[in-house]
């Protein structure tokens, strides 16, 4: 049982970007019901369900949604791991299958978020009338902006950065193709909260936020749900032929967080904690970074796309400058990263992103993509990574049943 | 200089400002925060070492402020010998043609106003060396 793989039986993503008449547990449910529905199964199927909401980690958003789709008396694990919020409900649902507590279980993220400006936890310092020294490092005021940033922008720019100074390479120009390629698969993705092709210039001629990541370069906040339902191999081979058709092998999950090095409490080192969930997941698949027909990675900014295509060793280290000048990661290239535009033009609603992403991947293997399908898709990678830090790799395969 | 208080703990004042960190004593890792306990090794023994004052810009990025006709700063990672060390690029133009990567820089000191009492809080930041 604990070596069996497991599948993907049912997935779905609601479209993002501004559902003002929707609230958190309209979003889930209809992500959740429609994933449900996709595998052909219903709530009393289900052994666990697993859900994330990281705006509202403390409300139980598990709860909230079983009041509303289904009260099954089933256990349910509110999580929440910062943007690896939606990856971590999924690898929860399937350590309890591989731990044999059940055969069936539901991951769902949500997130509201379309206006709610750059996100990022400045160190809070409660302001007084005199000088007081507080918090870990005795600081008399908050520190954002006064010791560097705490702010994502700040940071992933920081992020892609660091990797220039250490490879070189890389311009201002450089991250602003990048974003100019996930913009224009967007204009295929009728899923995506922004679907505008947008040119070099318009993207680098945009409001500079964080130098080198203008506005257009940056993940969009939006409104969005993502639900997937996952089943044991022994129990998919009691279902349809169509269920076992559609099924999406799930050949590795992975979740990591970071492990200590020099600076890594300086600035977040989202590099070394990738590099090993990739690792370990090509293990597991016993695939190769070669072997992948599509990838969809954690573009929360143009820089950190940069960064990632090094850490998932989709290209030499040091490398992935010329990897994406050759044209690697576009729609026709070697590797297509992104075909789903991207958190820069697709959305980034927090606790969703980490199931979309794997959504994106199944609707390929599933060669139900329509416009964007990537012909004969057989293999595919999502990545995810939330600050603080967790990062979740998934490795999926077309089922062969 | 009664009438001054460092921003963070980590900043020593005087004739000669510099950042002290908090280092592991069995394993030599440096931390800028109270420990409860060393993050790489568990060890639990600290002893408070001088960082050096001059570097080189490891990362940085400029801000765009949220508050229209505020200047935009520039938080960077500077390896002050070995060690990492997060602050603000500062006296400088704040563009790409006078922050770049690998430039050397040396610590500073940054006033942020003083308190009801007349305390003046100082802070840290990173000016280019000519
Ligand atoms: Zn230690």
């Amino acid at each position: 049982m604990a070596n069996e793989d497991l599948w993907i039986l049912g997935i779905n993503m609601t479209k993002f970007g501004k559902h003002p008449d929707k609230d958190v547990v309209d979003l889930a449910a209809e992500a959740a019901m429609a994933a449900l529905a996709d595998g052909g199964v219903t709530m009393a199927d289900m052994g666990v369900l697993a859900a994330g909401n990281l705006m509202g980690a403390a409300a139980g958003v598990g709860q909230q949604l079983q009041k509303q789709i289904g009260q099954t008396g089933i256990p349910v694990f509110n999580v929440a791991n910062a943007c690896a919020t939606g990856a971590t409900a999924i690898r929860t649902v399937i350590m309890a299958i591989k731990a044999g507590e059940c055969e069936m279980g539901l991951a769902v993220g949500v997130e509201k978020l379309s206006g709610a400006g750059m996100l990022g936890a400045g160190m809070g310092v409660a302001a007084s009338d005199t000088w007081t020294p507080s918090g870990r490092f005795g600081a008399v005021s908050s520190l954002e902006g006064k010791t560097g940033t705490d702010m994502m922008p700040g940071v992933f720019a920081q992020v892609g950065m660091e990797y220039g100074h250490k490879y070189g390479g890389t311009s201002f120009e450089l991250f602003a193709r990048i974003s100019e390629k996930n913009h224009r698969n967007s204009t295929l993705n009728p899923l995506a909260a922004i679907q505008k092709d947008m040119s070099l210039e318009q993207i680098m001629n945009e409001p500079m936020i964080a130098y080198p990541n203008t506005r257009a370069m940056c993940s969009a906040n939006s409104d969005g749900a993502a639900a997937a339902v996952i089943v044991s191999g022994e129990k998919l081979r009691t279902l349809s032929a169509e269920q076992q058709k559609r099924a999406v092998k799930i050949s590795a999950s992975v979740l990591t967080s970071d492990p200590y090095e020099e600076g890594c409490q300086i600035l977040p080192n989202v590099n070394t904690l990738t590099r090993m969930a990739a690792k370990q997941a090509y293990e597991l698949a016993g695939i190769g970074p070669e072997d992948l027909d599509l990838v969809e990675l954690h573009d929360c900014f143009a820089t950190a796309e940069l960064v990632h295509y090094d850490n998932l060793m989709l290209c030499p280290e040091g490398g992935a400058v010329d990897f994406f000048n050759s044209g690697a990661t576009w729609r026709d290239g070697s590797t297509p990263v992104n075909v789903s535009g991207g958190l820069e033009s697709k959305g980034h609603p927090i606790a969703a992103t980490g199931i979309a992403n794997i959504w994106e991947i199944c609707h390929h293997l599933r060669g139900e993509a329509g416009p964007r399908q990537i012909e004969g898709a057989k293999v595919g990678l999502a990545h995810v990574i939330g600050l603080g830090s967790a990062c979740g790799v998934h490795i999926l395969e077309k089922s062969g049943l | 200089m009664s009438n001054q208080i460092p921003l963070v703990e980590y900043l020593v004042l005087g004739d000669a400002p510099h950042l002290v960190a908090n280092e592991c004593t069995a394993c030599g890792a440096r931390y800028f925060d109270r420990r409860n306990a060393c993050a790489s090794c568990f060890g639990t023994s600290f002893a408070s070492v001088d960082i050096a004052t001059e570097g080189e810009v490891r990362a940085f990025t400029i801000v765009t402020p949220w508050m229209p006709g505020t200047a935009p700063y520039v938080p960077a990672v500077v390896d002050c010998g070995g060690t990492s060390v997060r602050g603000n690029v500062v006296n400088t133009t704040p563009d790409a043609e006078h922050i770049t990567l690998g430039m050397k820089v040396r610590l500073t000191t940054v006033p942020f106003g003083a308190d009801t009492a007349g305390t003046e809080a100082i802070g840290y930041g990173f000016e280019p060396i000519n």
